[in-house]
């Protein structure tokens, strides 16, 4: 078990940290503030990377802005602000929670929904059906069955 | 209806939905991503320009001016696509057209320049990509209308063809020149 763990570990942070330069900080709560961000962060480039995984040119770059403004003791929010100003809510993986991305946010309950509305449904009609049986059929079928 | 007929139909019409909303989405570019900036006042900058390195331009200069800024760089396949486009935009002579030559080594987009022609009023040097980055660039080619008041209007992602070039990017700059 402890080597499954060791292993799964060792698969993902070699996924997501694979390309990237090192980054010295001065303060180990800033170093952890930007692999929090580079994670949450989208690269527009290639759109389904985020920037901790991405080796495009943009993610090096937006990666050094984060890199500064955290150095110059910005806070997530700052940083966070700073992008989304620039490139849209599109560039982080959690968008806030607003007209334009109330499907996005509502819509996988919505689907759960109706798919538990189906299925009570089914359900239902199946057991009426079961019941359905005459006397007649009972028989035949306990005739068929050899009881 | 019978209830065999609803079993046939009612799932054939969700997938005919389902089909629809898919073929929407496919022609959907989800590279053009909105820009937050339309609408929103220009980020200044100050920068070497291209050809006279010891002489700055910026984007101050351009204040009561209807201009256009376009994200270009030697190495882009896209720029030199769209290049004869905004040659036609230039002759047009409506708003002087500002290049940002972005993360381009200086010989290289002088190259490039007298090999294509030069419409620019002026190119400036973005060689990190600070500039960039402060005005949301994230793929060039990328142009840019800026009004008098120093807002960007409209920004066009990837290259300007033809047909966006007549009926967008043309329009749209004689709406604002005409603008006071």
């Amino acid at each position: 078990m402890r080597a499954f763990i060791l292993a799964w570990a060792l698969l993902v942070s070699s996924a997501s940290y694979a390309v990237i330069e090192v980054r010295e900080f001065d303060d180990p709560d800033k170093q952890a503030l930007y692999e929090e961000l580079i994670d949450e962060l989208r690269c527009l480039v290639c759109q389904n990377q985020n920037l901790a995984a991405s080796n495009a040119d943009l993610a090096k770059d937006l990666r050094r802005q984060a890199h500064e403004m955290i150095q110059q003791g910005a806070g997530k929010d700052e940083v966070i602000d700073y992008m989304v100003d620039r490139y849209g809510d599109f560039v982080l993986y959690r968008p806030p929670f607003k007209p334009t991305t109330l499907l996005l946010w509502v819509g996988p309950a919505l689907f759960l929904a109706i798919g538990l509305v189906v299925v009570v449904i089914v359900s239902r009609r199946r057991a009426a059906n079961e019941e359905a049986l005459s006397d007649d059929e009972r028989r035949e079928a306990r005739r068929l069955l050899g009881d | 209806m019978k209830p065999g007929k609803l079993k046939f139909w009612l799932p054939a019409g969700l997938f005919v939905i389902l089909a629809a909303v898919l073929a929407i989405g496919l022609t959907l570019d989800p590279r053009r991503v909105p820009s937050p900036l339309v609408d929103k006042p220009a980020p200044s900058f100050q920068l070497a320009r291209l050809w006279e390195p010891d002489t700055q331009f910026s984007t101050e200069d351009m204040r009561g001016k209807v201009w256009v800024l376009n994200v270009w760089a030697s190495w882009c396949v896209g720029c030199r696509e769209e290049h004869e486009v905004l040659q036609q935009l230039a002759n047009e002579n409506l708003a002087p057209i500002v290049g940002l030559n972005y993360k381009d080594k200086p010989e290289n987009a002088r190259q490039w320049l007298n090999d294509l022609g030069n419409f620019f009023e002026l190119s400036v040097m973005d060689r990190d990509g600070r500039v960039g980055i402060d005005w949301g660039v994230y793929g060039v080619p990328e142009t840019f209308i800026i009004d008098r008041q120093g807002i960007i209007r409209y920004k066009h992602i990837g290259p300007v063809d033809y047909p966006a070039l007549t009926q967008t990017l043309i329009p749209k700059i004689k709406s604002l020149v005409e603008e006071s």
